[in-house]
C-alpha cells in the first residue's frame, strides 16, 4: 500500500513539476520590440483601448468573464464561432486624434500548444480611416506571454486582479518575421501590400470581469504606393 | 537507510519521471483547442476552380448595423461614433450560414458613396475552422441586381485562392420562417496556377 501511494505522490510532483516548468520557461517568451522597428518605410501607429468595455461593441459566447456590449447584442453561441470574438473599436493617431473604426475578429487557434508556449489566435482587423482608405490585417497572435504574465497572476491573486506593467507583441505571424499581413483595399491604400504588428500594454486585470487597463497599437507599414499618394 | 525506505524513495522517483513523461505526453498530443468544423458545401467547376454559397438571414444574423444617424443603429445602446470625418460610412457585421444553413463564419461590411478617399463597399468574412476573405465590390450593382466582386486577399484554406464574390439581396427568405430576406454572398474561386507542382 506504501508503495502504491509514494507512486501516486510521485506522480502528482511530476505533474507539478511539469506544470510549473511550463509556466515558468524562459524560453516561450513573446517580442516585446517591433519587427518594424527597423523598418526604412513609413509607418503608421494606430492605438485602441483594448478594454472591451471601452469599444464601440464587444460579443462572444457570452461565458467568459468578459461581459458583451451593448446589452441586447447577439452573442456567438452557435459551434463553428464559439471559440471567436468580434471587437468594434475607434482607433486613434499617435497624436491621439480620432483616426479611424477598426473591427477585430478573433479565434482561437487549433495551433494552440502550450508546451511551446503557444496560446495562439486567427485574428483579423478591418479597418476604415476617413480621408485615407480600408485595409484589412491578417494575423496570427500568440498571447501565452499576456496570459502567463497578467491573467494566470491575477486569478492566482487574494484581491483577484492584477496591477503592473507589461508589454508585448502579439502578433507572431503570418509573416516569416513574425508579421502580419496587410492588404489594402480603398483610397490611399489601393493595392498595397504590407506588413503590420500588434501590441498590447497591460496595466490592470480583474479575474472577475477581465481586461480593467490595457492600450492596444497597431504599427502598419506603408509601403512607397500609399506613402506617394499622401 | 533501511530497504523498505530505498524502495520507497525509488517508487517515488519513478512516479515523478512517470508524472513528468505523462503530463508532457498529455500536453503534446491532446489538442488544447478544437474548432468545431461544419461540412463544406463546395461545387467544382470545369475551369478547376470552385463554388461556394453562404449566405445571411435577415435580421436574425444581424449582429450590428453603424450609421451616422445614432437612432437607426443596431443594437439598440450601440454608441456610434459621432464624427463627421466619418460621412456617410456604414458598418455591418453578420453571422454567416453556409448552404445548410447552418452558422459557420462571422462577417463585416463596410460601406461609404460619398467617403473623403472614394466611394467603397468592402466585405471581411472570417470562417474560424478555415480562414479569412477580403473582398472589395464594385460600387455599381448590375441590371440583374447582384454586385461583383474581387477578392484582394485570403488567409489560411483561402491564402492560394483568387477569385470573385457575387453579393446579392434576396427578399425570398427560402426555408427560414423567421427571415424577411436574405443576402447571397457566391464566392468563385481558383488556385493559383502552379501551386499544385
Amino acid at each position: 500500500m506504501k508503495y502504491a501511494i509514494s507512486l501516486v505522490l510521485g506522480l502528482l510532483v511530476g505533474a507539478v513539476v511539469f506544470v510549473l516548468g511550463l509556466y515558468l520557461n524562459p524560453f516561450s517568451g513573446q517580442a516585446t520590440v517591433s519587427p518594424l522597428a527597423v523598418t526604412s518605410e513609413r509607418v503608421i501607429d494606430l492605438s485602441f483601448s483594448a478594454v472591451p468595455g471601452d469599444g464601440i461593441l464587444y460579443t462572444d459566447h457570452g461565458e467568459t468573464v468578459v461581459t458583451p456590449h451593448p446589452e441586447r447584442i447577439a452573442e456567438l453561441w452557435e459551434p463553428a464561432i464559439h471559440e471567436t470574438s468580434v471587437y468594434v473599436t475607434k482607433v486613434e493617431s499617435s497624436r491621439g486624434d480620432f483616426a479611424g473604426i477598426g473591427i477585430k475578429f478573433s479565434s482561437e487557434s487549433e495551433q494552440t500548444a502550450i508546451v511551446k508556449g503557444d496560446a495562439i489566435a486567427n485574428s483579423a482587423w478591418h479597418i476604415y480611416m476617413p480621408g485615407q482608405g480600408t485595409l484589412l490585417i491578417d494575423q496570427t497572435e500568440n498571447f501565452w506571454s499576456y496570459i502567463r504574465e497578467v491573467v494566470i497572476p491575477a486569478r492566482t491573486s487574494a484581491g483577484d486582479n492584477w496591477v503592473g506593467s507589461f508589454h508585448t507583441i502579439t502578433t507572431n505571424g503570418p509573416g516569416s518575421l513574425g508579421t502580419a499581413r496587410v492588404t489594402g483595399g480603398s483610397g490611399l491604400f489601393d493595392g498595397m501590400t504590407s506588413e503590420s504588428v500588434e501590441a498590447l500594454t497591460a496595466r490592470g486585470y480583474s479575474a472577475n470581469s477581465g481586461p480593467v487597463s490595457i492600450d492596444g497599437n497597431l504599427t502598419i507599414e506603408l509601403t512607397e504606393l500609399a506613402a506617394a499618394s499622401e | 537507510m533501511a530497504n523498505w525506505m530505498k524502495r520507497l524513495i525509488k517508487t517515488f522517483v519513478i512516479g515523478v519521471i512517470l508524472g513528468l513523461l505523462g503530463t508532457g505526453a498529455l500536453a503534446w498530443y491532446v489538442p488544447a483547442v478544437d474548432i468545431h468544423r461544419e461540412r463544406s458545401f463546395v461545387s467544382v467547376q470545369p475551369n478547376g476552380g470552385n463554388i461556394e454559397v453562404f449566405h445571411i438571414n435577415l435580421p436574425r444574423d444581424r449582429i450590428m448595423v453603424g450609421l451616422p444617424n445614432v437612432d437607426n443603429s443596431i443594437p439598440a445602446g450601440l454608441e456610434w461614433p459621432g464624427e463627421e470625418i466619418l460621412g456617410d460610412m456604414q458598418a455591418e457585421l453578420f453571422k454567416v450560414r453556409n448552404s445548410d444553413n447552418t452558422v459557420i463564419g462571422v462577417a463585416s461590411r463596410l460601406a461609404s458613396a460619398t467617403g473623403e478617399s472614394g466611394p467603397f463597399i468592402e466585405w471581411v468574412v472570417h470562417l474560424p475552422a478555415r480562414g479569412t476573405i477580403y473582398v472589395k465590390m464594385e460600387i455599381t450593382p448590375s441590371a440583374d441586381g447582384f454586385r461583383n466582386g474581387e477578392m484582394l486577399a485570403g488567409s489560411r484554406d483561402f491564402s492560394v485562392l483568387s477569385g470573385s464574390v457575387r453579393e446579392q439581396f434576396i427578399a425570398d427568405a427560402g426555408e427560414d420562417a423567421d427571415a424577411q430576406g436574405r443576402i447571397r454572398l457566391e464566392a468563385a474561386l481558383v488556385g493559383q496556377l502552379g501551386d499544385e507542382e
